[in-house]
């Protein structure tokens, strides 16, 4: 199953060579990291894709929180949250499939950021899924270059991930 | 207010943390912190001649005492000769502290010369390490390294110095930190009580229970309440390699070691065992013999202070997160609570099947031959007895090492120290170094081959130097020996690579460095000639016993069996 697991981190140098190197060293697989300061800029906030079954969760989890520098750790996969990936992507906008794409992008509630005489450059959020489906809707042959920023989410409710 | 050079502070908070030795190799980038040593008389310097005995001995007294060795080594070369020493204490959840020098920091990342990414070779076996970004953190990082290595699950801290923080002209404030500070990190300081509760009424209702305890009993000083919980609830104990002393290795309830080399009534009790009582062990490979058949009736208590190490390879019915001692002792407190004692009857019916396993034969049986070769095993049991089992015993890694685990009688916790996790070739010559320096009184033996003694044998010319008069057991038998048995066993005797030729004279060797060489070929002569080497307190004693090379280490467990499937010689089995 997949996971999201969401780490505070001190923002000191090699805080992040730790949690990778974690993830190789004991064979766990990464499917997406992102990572920047807090408002607190001594710490930063990560968060991570993961999948595996429970036992190999629970050994990710557990070995994550032995690192001195993570100072909390939430699954968010675990309760309520919410998720959120950015994608900008670069599709072919000629002839008939110039409107099709603005089209498309609408009922995405996506955004064209970016406009020259045969390229769009399309902005869009929400989960993964979202992300994938839109990839689907266009069709490959029309992409020219796709950017993900990686998961990235937050508990819902009063729940919070602090020190 | 005190101004001190980086160099200056690095040598004076080792002072005043109570360090008395420090274990290293000077080069280039570490020569400011070597010339603040030589004007502190407090701290000795111990010069090794190879930077991995430098981190074995320190190893060698973290596990003899309990606490920190600290090593001192310089950029480059320095630091990556000292990786198999850290692994080595990695893997064994070791207290190390070790200082490495760098590049000043304006060069790191150019390919200065002796530069290399210590932060980064290091960081997959270390339990953490830092790199200094200026002086004036010097004492704070330090004091953080000494707790982090002696804190919760023990474990090597480096912690990375370029020579520019250590710059003689530069000084700052000296204050040494009474505590360290981290926000991110807090060990568990006791277990969960109703998880202690479910655990003593759990081995009170058993049939057929066992204890089985592990290095985490020595490192965590739970020997005494161990000893103490196994003898009120009557229950029979093995330790695994890493926990020999834990328990009294001559002690009627003492079944042996366990796992791949374990005596064949442990691991048949393991195997028939309905609650396992796991504490400070890890269900480690060549304990369990693969999890798919391990010990399939048993319910798991697992005791441990490293929450990782629970549920790893086998899963706990009761995990219980803390240090052992308090948990061990907060057992015997609800023990003695609840007042009551295991059904006789199943006390009784499950000694008698143990006792019928135990037979009257030896705990570990060998054919002892007709007296005109030496068998190994003769030369521990002769070891036990001349040291009469109160040693410190340190050993390399390969048949002699079973053969010291299984033949050398423990009865205290901390006098049996080799390298259980990363098996270090190398490791017991230094480490018994590391104790004698500290130990100065107590005789201190490594049993060894002369595969592994030739790994670290440069060592004789520094016990030279310092006067470390341990006693070398070396058991030659020309081969590799455990390589040879695999081989014999898996490969068809094909010894591809596992015979040592042009084997230096020992004894020669020994003397060349300026120490006493005896051999020893006929049986005759093992007692007493071990007996007027153990005499010889000051003299480091190379004792190079030809023995036979024929031998196989047994048990031996089957691959892919479970804990009772073992070849008990070359063509029995269970």
């Amino acid at each position: 199953m997949r996971h999201i697991i969401s780490l505070l981190l001190e923002n000191e140098p090699g805080a992040l060579s730790r949690v990778v190197g974690l993830f190789s060293q004991r064979n766990y697989n990464i499917e997406s990291l992102t990572v920047a300061p807090t408002e607190d800029p001594t710490l930063s906030r990560l968060t991570l894709t993961t999948v595996g079954h429970d036992e190999v969760i629970e050994q990710i989890t557990k070995n994550l929180n032995k690192l001195i520098e993570v100072v909390k750790l939430v699954d968010l996969s675990e309760s309520a949250h919410i998720e959120r990936e950015l994608m900008l992507i670069k599709v072919k906008a000629t002839g008939a499939q110039r409107a099709e794409i603005k089209r498309t992008t609408d009922i995405f509630r996506g955004q064209i950021v970016d406009v020259s005489s045969s390229v769009y450059t399309v902005q869009l959020t929400g989960t993964s899924d979202k992300l994938d489906s839109f990839i689907q809707a266009i069709g490959t042959a029309a992409i020219l270059e796709t950017v993900r920023s990686g998961v990235t989410g937050i508990a819902r409710g009063d729940k919070v991930l602090s020190i | 207010m005190e101004l001190l050079s980086g160099g200056e502070m690095i040598v004076r908070f080792l002072r005043d943390e109570g360090i008395k030795y420090i274990y290293g190799y000077p080069g280039g980038a570490a020569l400011h912190i070597y010339d603040a040593l030589f004007k502190e008389p407090a701290v000795q310097h111990i010069l090794v001649r190879h930077e991995q005995a430098a981190t074995h001995m320190a190893d060698g007294y973290a596990r003899a005492t309990g606490k920190a060795g600290v090593v001192l080594v310089t950029s480059g070369p320095g630091a990556t000769n000292a990786i198999t020493g850290i692994a080595t204490a990695y893997m064994d959840s070791i207290p190390m502290v070790v200082l490495t020098a760098q590049v000043p920091s304006t060069m790191v990342g150019t390919d200065a010369f002796q530069e290399t990414d210590m932060i980064g070779i290091s960081r997959p076996i270390v339990k953490h390490s830092f790199m200094i970004k200026h002086p004036s953190e010097i004492t704070e990082t330090l004091k953080k390294a000494f707790y982090l290595a002696q804190s919760g699950r023990p474990g090597p801290v480096v912690v990375d110095i370029p020579k520019d923080m250590t710059n003689p002209a530069e000084k700052f404030e000296y204050v040494f930190p009474k505590k360290a500070k981290l926000r991110s990190y807090s060990p568990a300081v006791r277990g969960h009580s109703g998880q202690i509760r479910k655990a003593v009424e759990m081995l009170l209702a058993a049939k057929r229970p066992i204890i089985y305890a592990g290095g985490g009993v020595i490192l965590g000083n739970g020997s005494a309440p161990l000893t103490e919980l196994a003898q009120l609830l009557n229950v029979p104990v093995t330790n695994t390699l890493m926990g020999l002393g834990a328990y009294p290795g001559t002690d009627r309830q003492f079944l042996g070691m366990l796992g791949m080399h374990g005596s064949y009534t442990a691991n048949l009790s393991m195997h028939h065992a309905d609650v396992i009582l796991a504490v400070g062990a890890r269900f480690d490979d060549r304990v369990i013999n693969g999890p798919a058949k391990f010990c399939p009736g048993a319910k798991i208590i697992h005791i441990d202070i490293d929450p990782a190490s629970i549920s790893k390879t086998i899963k706990a019915d009761v995990p219980i997160v803390g240090p052992v001692e308090s948990v061990l002792t907060e057992m015997v407190a609800t023990l003695k609570e609840i007042g009551e004692t295991p059904d006789k009857q199943s006390v009784t019916t499950w000694w008698k099947q143990i006792d019928e396993w135990r037979g009257d034969r030896d705990m570990f049986p060998y054919n002892k031959g007709d007296g005109s070769i030496i068998k190994p095993q003769t030369v521990i049991e002769t070891l036990s007895e001349v040291t009469h089992g109160d040693a410190f015993i340190t050993s390399d890694v390969g048949q002699h090492q079973m053969f010291a685990a299984q033949y050398y009688r423990f009865n205290k916790p901390n006098r049996w120290i080799n390298s259980g996790g990363l098996g270090t070739m190398g490791f017991g010559f230094p480490a018994a170094m590391g104790v004698k320096l500290n130990f100065p009184d107590s005789d201190v033996a490594c049993v060894t081959g002369e595969g592994s003694i030739q790994m670290n044998i440069q060592e004789l010319s520094t016990c030279m130097q310092f006067g470390l008069p341990v006693k070398i057991i070396n058991l030659n038998n020309g081969v590799l020996g455990m390589v040879r048995q695999w081989q014999d066993m898996v490969y068809s005797s094909r010894h591809s690579h596992s015979y040592m030729e042009s084997l230096p004279d020992f004894v020669k060797l020994a003397e060349a460095y300026g120490h006493v060489g005896l051999r020893i070929t006929d049986l005759k002569d093992l007692k007493p000639m071990m007996e007027e080497a153990f005499a010889m307190k000051d003299r480091l004693v190379f004792l190079d016993i030809k023995v036979d090379s024929s031998e196989h280490v047994y048990p031996m467990q089957i691959k892919d069996g479970s804990m009772r499937d073992m070849w008990l010689s070359k063509t029995e089995r269970t």
